[in-house]
């Protein structure tokens, strides 16, 4: 989608822009998150050690991925897990149906997976006549308001609890009005333990999969996932290739860092390690790929991949925090979705490297230290490069490029740009510059740094 | 098969050249008291931490928090709810009011308890139970994830770290304790 679009970040966020009161709302409680992964990462004196740890265990996976993946899919074979590979989406949907069809069900649990929200597996489910059952908490509030999550670790963080009692109301019956989050949690775990219960089926995503061991470690903080694959008869994990890490004792890096990035806790309440199935119970990896195995050459973009999902970059971005996780229009919003997005389709997704002031604190955040705004920064040149921009974009970069590379011009228009912010204001604060929009325009400055300095120089000795 | 082979060679075609692996290995932690620690983090997040010296005291707190007429399982022999035989379908388990396992180790620098598949009696008691009681030895308490994944029997088929009820702040970032799982959880730690 090219910026200037209207469902581009800019068009979907103004829409959320229009209410100011949950824009604060929105803004206050991501930073209070990100406050949150800054105390706990201030408990851990040795927490940038970690980091720069994580990182280099990370780029050892990319540069080791091919041994590293038969060495895992080796150990899973012993250990009785069937493993699948999907190149695309399709394929890995089409993997997991075949494996819910052969059980003949058509009720299936499942726990927080980003992969199957990449891959549109729950829709495309249901157009087979599956129906999925999204056990996460804030997943299954998005779910029965028939949106997709906002927030890779907070799906419905967009959402007002008085909103969250309405739909309880609608789907499971609660009393109207009642908005308080002890009660509505209560009934979701009354409706979710029935379909526990009930499924014969459990997919999961994966947070770690370990090569030398063949088992895939999955983080919770509610125990949905454990609940699910440990009352199924199947088990259905499914991650993108990059999930891999090579030895076990690499978790105390990753286990360390990625609670207390995304919520500032000091773990997940559950960290389960799934090495065997149990008698009698069916296990399934799929990994896919999805255009991982392609970027993988890309010296610039590569990084992408240590990812590991805790969202932290998205609690301290200013633009993601003002603008909503709906405004990405992709499976993972903020600084992450918006380098990987394009990665998969620059077209549909050329306006997210341009959600971005470049401030650079989503790679100060960032446990695995990939260099996110740089990639942000990258991306734009790539995408302008390749005709993925608009003309109105390129013909404003081109001017403003006129302006900064001559100090005749820079000068002059400094002139009339405070003259008309002066005199003239109403040229400026309308509906046609973007810069309006929720703001108000600066007061303009009496005169320039250059002539400030013109008139001071030799002041006070100096 | 097609799929596995062409993702395969796309990964060897591109993968950049190798980079090391850090080294992990730091200067040994000295034997400490991490039982503090292990207290105060977990009952930051949800969790209770009661010092005994034997496992009768189990028995009287039991008695004395929960429901005698509610269905306790537990898979250590000493304690009077012991049931050799939990090979029962999972989902028989749903009325458990309180389960008691042992768990190998504790973790001091975040609260978690690791439990294994053999210990469970069933894989699905330590998340379907209404309430958790996990024992653990006081000399098992570790300093942090580290030094447990160098301790730990890589034997089991499954295993987790516990670390508090079962919660949620999905909604509002209000927190809730017992989303699914266990609503409480609390931690006997054995003097020895």
């Amino acid at each position: 989608m090219k910026p200037g679009d209207n469902m581009d970040h800019a068009g979907l966020s103004s829409k959320f822009n229009r209410d100011e009161a949950r824009v604060d709302w929105h803004d206050k409680t991501l930073w209070f998150i990100r406050e949150k992964r800054d105390k706990a990462a201030w408990q851990i004196p040795e927490w940038e050690q970690l980091r720069e740890q994580a990182s280099q265990i990370k780029e050892n996976v990319l540069s080791n991925l091919h041994a590293y993946l038969l060495q895992f899919e080796q150990h899973a074979t012993e250990h009785g897990i069937k493993v699948h590979w999907a190149s695309t989406p399709q394929e890995h949907n089409a993997i997991v149906f075949d494996i819910i069809h052969k059980k003949g069900v058509e009720k299936i649990v499942k726990s927080k997976s980003m992969l199957t929200e990449e891959c549109h597996l729950n829709e495309y489910l249901a157009a087979q006549g599956i129906e999925v059952i999204d056990t996460d908490l804030g997943e299954r509030i998005v779910q029965l308001a028939h949106e997709p999550p906002s927030h890779i670790v907070l799906p419905c963080i967009h959402k007002k609890k008085e909103e969250i009692g309405e739909l309880f109301h609608q789907h499971l019956g609660t009393p109207k009005g009642n908005a308080d989050p002890q009660f509505l949690t209560a009934a979701a775990r009354q409706h979710l333990r029935q379909r526990f219960l009930t499924s014969s089926v459990a997919i999961t995503g994966v947070n770690f999969a370990i090569a030398e061991t063949g088992e895939v470690v999955v983080c919770t903080n509610e125990g949905n996932a454990d609940l699910g694959t440990q009352l199924a008869d199947v088990h259905i994990a499914c991650m993108g290739i990059e999930k891999i890490i090579p030895q076990r004792k690499h978790l105390g890096v990753f286990l360390r860092l990625l609670a207390r990035s995304a919520t500032g806790q000091p773990i997940t309440t559950y960290s389960s390690h799934f090495k065997k199935p149990r008698a009698g119970q069916e296990m399934h990896v799929v990994l896919v790929d999805n255009g991982r195995s392609e970027r993988l050459k890309s010296d610039d973009f590569r990084n992408a991949l240590k990812c590991i999902r805790c969202g932290a970059c998205m609690n301290t971005c200013p633009v993601y925090r003002r603008s909503g996780g709906h405004s990405y229009h992709y499976a993972i919003a903020g600084p992450i979705g918006s380098i990987l997005a394009p990665g998969l389709d620059m077209k549909k997704y050329a306006d997210l490297p341009f959600a971005s002031t470049l401030c650079g604190s989503c790679s100060n955040v960032c446990p695995v230290k990939i260099d996110i705004h740089d990639q942000l920064y990258k991306w734009r040149q790539v995408l302008v490069k390749n005709g993925y921009v608009n003309s109105g974009k390129a013909f404003g970069m081109k001017g403003m490029a006129a302006v900064l590379s001559n100090s005749r011009t820079f000068k002059w228009s400094g002139i009339v740009g405070r003259m008309v912010m002066k005199y003239i204001p109403f040229v400026l604060n309308n509906k046609f510059n973007p810069w309006y929009k929720q703001r108000d325009m600066p007061k303009p400055p009496a005169q320039s740094f250059n002539q400030w300095y013109q008139q001071n120089r030799g002041k006070n000795g100096k | 098969m097609a799929s596995r082979e062409k993702i395969l060679e796309n990964i060897l075609r591109n993968q950049p050249p190798q980079k090391t692996l850090p080294d992990l290995s730091k200067a040994a932690i000295g034997a400490g008291d991490y039982f503090n620690d292990f207290k105060s983090i977990l009952e930051k997040i949800g969790g209770a931490v009661i010092e005994i010296t034997t496992l009768e005291s189990i028995n009287e707190y039991v008695q004395k928090h929960y429901s005698s007429t509610n269905r306790i399982v537990t898979t250590i022999a000493e304690l009077p709810w012991f049931n050799s035989d939990l090979s029962d379908n999972a989902h028989s388990f749903e009325d458990v009011d309180l389960a008691v396992l042992r768990g190998h180790f504790g973790v001091a620098e975040n609260g978690a308890v690791w439990v294994t598949n053999e210990l469970m009696g069933d894989r699905a008691i330590p998340f379907i139970a209404q309430h958790l009681a996990l024992v653990i030895h006081k000399r098992d308490i570790v300093p942090s994830l580290h030094e447990v994944y160098e301790k730990i029997d890589p034997s089991y088929d499954y295993g987790t770290f516990i670390a508090g009820p079962s919660k949620t702040a999905d909604i509002e970032q209000s927190l809730v304790l017992g989303a699914h799982g266990p609503k409480s959880m609390v931690v006997f730690v054995l003097a020895t």
